[in-house]
């Protein structure tokens, strides 16, 4: 398992865009994770006399209306922007690949319940379903984190059932149950590790999506509170001074944008280099 | 035809049932008593008892949601806390302007989609075809309320060319639209060149050119329709996307549609405003898929008579 996708990685990295895109994101992964390190300034430090600096030696990017440094507020952003995409997707995952593998290999009327309710949220926009639920648990990180876990569930369960129904009657299940395993020895052995792949690449591209949704959830104003900063949040503040510092709009809709154009590269040279793998399999 | 539609009309009500009973839910499952949540804070307790006469809320759970459904159907939607006018007052006075902006995008999403799409599978992998696919990838990529905020930037304060925000005219109508329809543009550019390279791969073209018709004639006249039907069916399934697109990028030109509503009902807390936009977009996203499926019915007479 290990090999087999350490091999993927190689050939994802092989081409340029591959390895452009990786670099980048582990620009932002590092600034993320070692924000109180790599900048001198506290994020929400306010120093009113240094409010609407244009980028500096000592100011990167300038600073806000407060006199915050916008480095340092990028910087952390990305700690709330990515975390919160990263856990919602990761809760989006684990529950579809549970939901879905009870569905696909017990089918019946479990299946039914399951697909009613997946095939009535499939139909409507991610956007529309994180609001309803935003509505009902209040904003804030753990409201949008718990919305977009939910808008993208559909998704996941979706994916896993189809994948564990297409596996349940290969012939290495049917091994394996004359052997006497159990159902749920199966299911966590057998059926689960052979969807991960899939399910892994799909969680990728959804993590770039899932950007974008707590962006605009952030921009609403319905993220992450003041003062702790995110990519939306700082967006949505920056809109009252369109005019004056477009630079506080700017470089966080740039951040969002960039990462989530290197997930899908790198999302894309994952699939290709999975395609290559399994053709080589093949031949 | 007509009960084809009248079928898939009827699939949409248990659709309908369940949907406004989770926006109902909204009210009993948001921390506080309903009552509360309905009422300015400091209300009389005559104003209390009329609230909770009118919705039933003694009653069993269930009997309150069919009470809530029936005045809804009515178009009776509350009274906004906040505003103090009837919810449908509100709701009227913002849906045309979400009607016009979602009308407008996907209207120009579609077609400027189609046309680059045509386009791009025609010059296969040239330069053309690179060019346009780099622009599907920004447009399915960028975040459209950023879109929005550079487009201002640019058109509205930099070149003054159109209103920055506001509903004064048609010129305010062409930054929101171009900002939706980017991302609605890429997506239907992409189904509609994997759908002509698809079906421009098939029997019948090599037939068509034995038969010694010009390559446009082929792609124009016969790929193309053939090549429509699944653009129609991702574009039926996508309108709710496009009309969640229009909800953010309202908020961005401060539109007074029911984006713009619900946003700042949901930050007032004024709940029987949050439930209605959530109802009507809901109901907005439905009609879509419908649409969308009766016209594919009309392009694939297959459909209508189950044979699938």
């Amino acid at each position: 398992m290990i090999d087999r996708s350490l091999s993927v990685l190689k050939v994802a990295l092989g081409s340029f865009k591959g390895r452009v895109a990786a670099a980048w994101l582990l620009v932002v992964i590092v600034a993320a994770v070692f924000a109180p390190l790599l900048t001198p300034y506290a994020y929400d430090l306010q120093t009113l006399s240094q409010a609407f600096q244009p980028p500096s030696a000592s100011h990167w990017l300038g600073t806000d209306e407060f006199g915050r440094d916008l480095m340092t507020r990028l910087m952390y952003g990305a700690r709330t922007s990515l975390s919160v995409s990263v856990v919602a997707i990761g809760l989006s995952v684990s529950l579809g690949l549970v939901f879905g593998a009870i569905a696909g290999y017990f089918g019946g009327r479990v299946d039914r319940a399951i697909t009613v309710v997946v095939d009535l949220t499939w139909s409507f926009p991610e956007i529309l379903l994180a609001l309803i639920l935003v509505a009902i648990i209040g904003p804030g990180v753990t409201g949008t984190l718990l919305a977009i876990g939910v808008a993208y569930l559909a998704q996941f369960t979706r994916l896993a059932r189809g994948q564990i129904m297409s596996l349940r009657s290969e012939t290495f299940v049917e091994a394996a149950r004359s052997l006497g395993a159990s159902d749920s020895f199966i299911l966590a052995h057998h059926l689960i590790p052979n969807t991960l792949a899939p399910v892994l690449v799909t969680a990728m591209l959804a993590t770039g999506d899932a950007i974008i949704l707590e962006a605009t959830l952030g921009f609403f104003g319905l993220g992450a509170q003041p003062p702790t900063p995110s990519w939306g949040g700082m967006m949505s503040s920056g809109t009252a001074q369109l005019f004056r510092a477009p630079g506080i709009i700017l470089f966080p809709g740039l951040a969002v944008a960039l990462t989530v154009i290197a997930i899908n590269i790198f999302g894309d040279a994952l699939v290709a280099a999975m395609d290559v793998r399994s053709r080589e399999r093949k031949a | 035809m007509f009960t084809y539609v009248l079928k898939r009309l009827l699939t949409l009500v248990p659709v309908f049932l369940a949907v406004s009973f989770v926006i109902f839910m909204i009210l009993h499952l948001i921390p506080g008593n309903p009552v509360d949540n309905l009422l300015r804070v400091g209300s009389s307790p005559d104003m209390r008892a009329e609230i909770e006469a009118k919705y039933g809320l003694d009653r069993p759970l269930l009997v309150q949601y069919v009470i809530w459904l029936f005045h809804v159907l009515q178009g009776d939607l509350g009274t906004a806390i906040v505003a103090r006018r009837p919810v449908a007052t509100i709701i009227g006075g913002a849906l045309p302007y979400s009607l016009q902006l979602g009308g407008a995008a996907l209207l120009f999403s579609s077609t400027l989609g189609i046309l680059l799409g045509i386009v791009a599978a025609w010059f296969r992998d040239r330069w053309p075809d690179q060019a346009i696919m780099g622009g599907v990838l920004l447009g399915s990529t960028l975040p459209s309320f950023w879109m929005g905020l550079l487009f201002i930037l640019f058109f509205a304060v930099w070149l003054g060319w159109f209103p920055v925000s506001g509903v004064r005219g048609w010129q305010s109508l062409v930054l929101p639209v171009l900002t939706i329809g980017f991302g609605g543009t890429a997506l239907v550019t992409r189904v509609t060149r994997v759908a002509m390279v698809d079906a421009g791969g098939r029997d019948f073209v090599l037939l068509l050119h034995a038969k010694g018709l010009s390559p446009l004639r082929i792609a124009l006249g016969h790929v193309l329709r053939v090549a429509l039907l699944p653009v129609v069916t991702i574009l039926s399934l996508r309108i709710g996307w496009i009309l969640g697109g229009a909800v953010t990028v309202e908020v961005v030109f401060a539109r007074p549609g029911l984006g713009t509503t619900l946003i700042k009902a949901l930050s007032q807390h004024d709940y029987p405003v949050v439930q209605a936009c959530l109802l009507m977009l809901s109901v907005a996203v439905m009609l879509g898929t419908l649409i969308g499926d009766v016209l594919q019915a009309l392009l694939d007479p297959r459909m209508r008579h189950g044979h699938r």
